[in-house]
């Protein structure tokens, strides 16, 4: 039995840089890549992809990366764990085998977690009495219900643990949570148990950590961020952890980026809430009780993190269809470049209510003006050169649509020293909404099967 | 004497819906007892007077020298019904830094 692994994050999200998961397997040693996939709507566009083609539905990048580290991680026993398989696990597996054939690779064992999709099951809850109210706003399930494109519950780490126990190299999941993917390592390795709350913190928080890949190790880190050396060459960060739940973390010698407190720090308060419950299906992490320390040489050691008992409820996220929008921009420039771009909205705006086209929103905004920090911003007018953006929504397709037409007229019908109008008409995108809540665990059971070739 | 939160913290903010978190970061523990005094709920509120339309919550983590600020109702929808270029709050984090506070003549930086 080990007393220390090394976990390895190399997505920190859908589109993350794509040598990433290559430099964790390559430049130095891992026993775990973890990679996340899925964004809080993502899943329903992968319900979308299932419906045109029970072949997809999953994170077909994830595909294209195993094909490129596959050999490496089994040569060097290297395991995957992922939530790529979105809203088609199986698939996944079956494309990853695929892959496992090309490259002459043979025995390998592959784990899928399936049972968070409980769309097709709603209905029944509903009967049941389960209420799925909003988490976050209170408003009730009713309204919104029958325009549901997907719910998924959140797995914690356990069913992944399974799949691992059971062999498997690879374990691909639907939806889960981040942290899960780097827990359920250390649950099985190290033989933690389910009531071992200061434990299973400290890998939630690891997990925490390293779930936004490079954010952790010298990305956008608001620090002296000058400081940070060879961001072109960013090395992921690793979570080493050891049996009795401390964790450093790091990164592979002679890559670029930095761990320490301080980037270390950013990340354990990004997108939190109330720090004393991190709210896990596996526990409740007390992040007050973090103690960070700096060893140097990119080592940070977290230790004294404190856990309580998991709560009885599963998070759902479903998402639902709730209009469209559409953003177009276009950019002045000086001599009053600002003032030049506010009449052009202004034309703009005008135009869109002369043909009665109607909108939930018009927000106009100012790049290089104000458009972040708005009323804070220290700006000057007398800026050289501003964008224009200028975004809608709508229920009505046609009012979105409608604004796409009107934005390349403004060059040739607006205010003068325009230009910056490419890539076409603005076209309508759906608004995926996002609908979380809460459902009593007991009814729902994840399905893990583990299948080799 | 008047300073910048730039000048003594570091800080990293995110969406969660329409709501953004802001981890507001002292650079040195002996920091952490001044943003702790002076950067209270109800000056966040007013800093944030026309972006943050709802409460604004407060938590502490001395650990860290840190505090977490909750942000409701601030992103123009959140996620993808936000019309702002700025739809999960990414650069709420320095549009706090700006915040000014007054503190002792003495303290040193």
């Amino acid at each position: 039995m080990k007393d220390c692994i090394r976990v390895a994050s190399g997505q920190g999200f859908w589109g993350d840089l794509p040598n990433a998961p290559i430099d964790q397997v390559t430049k130095g040693p891992i026993d775990y890549l973890m990679m996340d996939f899925l964004a809080e709507v993502t899943m329903s566009i992968m319900q979308k992809q299932k419906k045109r083609n029970p072949e997809l539905g999953y994170a077909k990048d994830l595909v294209t990366i195993i094909d490129q580290i596959l050999p490496i991680c089994v040569e060097k026993n290297i395991k995957i764990i992922t939530d790529g398989g979105g809203a088609n696990p199986r698939a996944c597996r079956d494309a990853v085998f695929a892959c496992a054939r090309k490259h002459g690779i043979k025995g390998l064992k592959i784990g899928t977690v399936c049972g968070d999709d409980i769309l097709l099951r709603l209905d029944a809850f509903r009967k049941k009495g389960l209420a799925f109210t909003n988490l976050e706003t209170g408003e009730s399930f009713e309204q919104i219900g029958h325009k549901i494109l997907s719910a998924n519950v959140y797995f914690g780490a356990m069913p992944i643990v399974r799949a691992l126990r059971q062999g498997a190299q690879i374990v691909i999941t639907g939806r889960t949570t981040d942290t899960g993917l780097a827990l359920a390592p250390m649950i099985h390795e190290f033989g933690w148990k389910k009531n071992d709350w200061d434990k299973l913190a400290a890998g939630t928080v690891a997990g925490h950590i390293l779930e936004c890949g490079g954010q952790a190790s010298g990305g956008n880190f608001s620090g002296d961020w000058r400081s940070v050396p060879d961001l072109a060459r960013i090395g992921f960060p690793i979570a080493e952890a050891y049996r009795n739940g401390k964790i450093v973390i790091t990164k592979h010698e002679e890559t670029g980026g930095m761990v320490n407190m301080q980037t270390v720090k950013e990340q354990l308060l990004y997108e939190i809430g109330d720090p004393r419950s991190y709210i896990t299906p596996d526990c409740v992490a007390d992040f007050t009780s973090i103690h960070v320390a700096d060893d140097g040489n990119n080592r940070v050691r977290i230790s004294g993190v404190k856990g309580r008992p998991a709560t009885d409820t599963y998070k759902v996220s479903m998402s639902y269809l709730d209009g469209y929008t559409a953003f177009g921009t276009l950019t002045y420039a000086w001599p009053d470049a600002l003032e030049k771009a506010e009449a052009a909205d202004a034309i703009l705006r005008t135009r869109l209510a002369d043909l009665g086209l109607v909108y939930e929103e018009i927000r106009s905004e100012f790049l290089g003006f104000n458009s972040c920090h708005g009323p804070l911003a220290d700006a000057t007018r007398d800026v050289n050169e501003v964008v224009l953006r200028v975004g809608v929504r709508s229920h009505e397709h046609k009012a979105v649509e409608g604004f796409g037409k009107e934005i390349a007229p403004l060059i040739l019908t607006g205010p003068p020293s325009v230009t910056g109008f490419a890539g076409g008409r603005p076209k309508p995108s759906e608004v995926i909404a996002y609908w979380p809540a809460l459902m009593q665990k007991q009814h729902v059971t994840p399905r893990v099967i583990v299948k080799g070739v | 004497m008047r300073i910048k939160l730039l000048d003594i913290c570091h800080a990293r903010s995110g969406d969660k819906g329409d709501s953004a978190n802001i981890g507001l970061i002292a650079q040195k523990p002996e920091y952490y007892e001044i943003i702790k005094r002076h950067v209270t709920v109800e000056r966040v509120r007013k800093h944030f007077e026309g972006i943050v339309l709802g409460t604004v919550e407060r938590y502490e983590l001395p650990n860290l020298w840190a505090l977490n600020f909750l942000l409701n109702n601030a992103l123009g929808g959140g996620g993808t019904r936000s019309l702002k270029n700025d739809a999960q709050g990414k650069t709420l984090s320095t549009a706090l830094l700006k915040m000014e506070i007054e503190i002792e003549d003495s303290t040193k930086l």
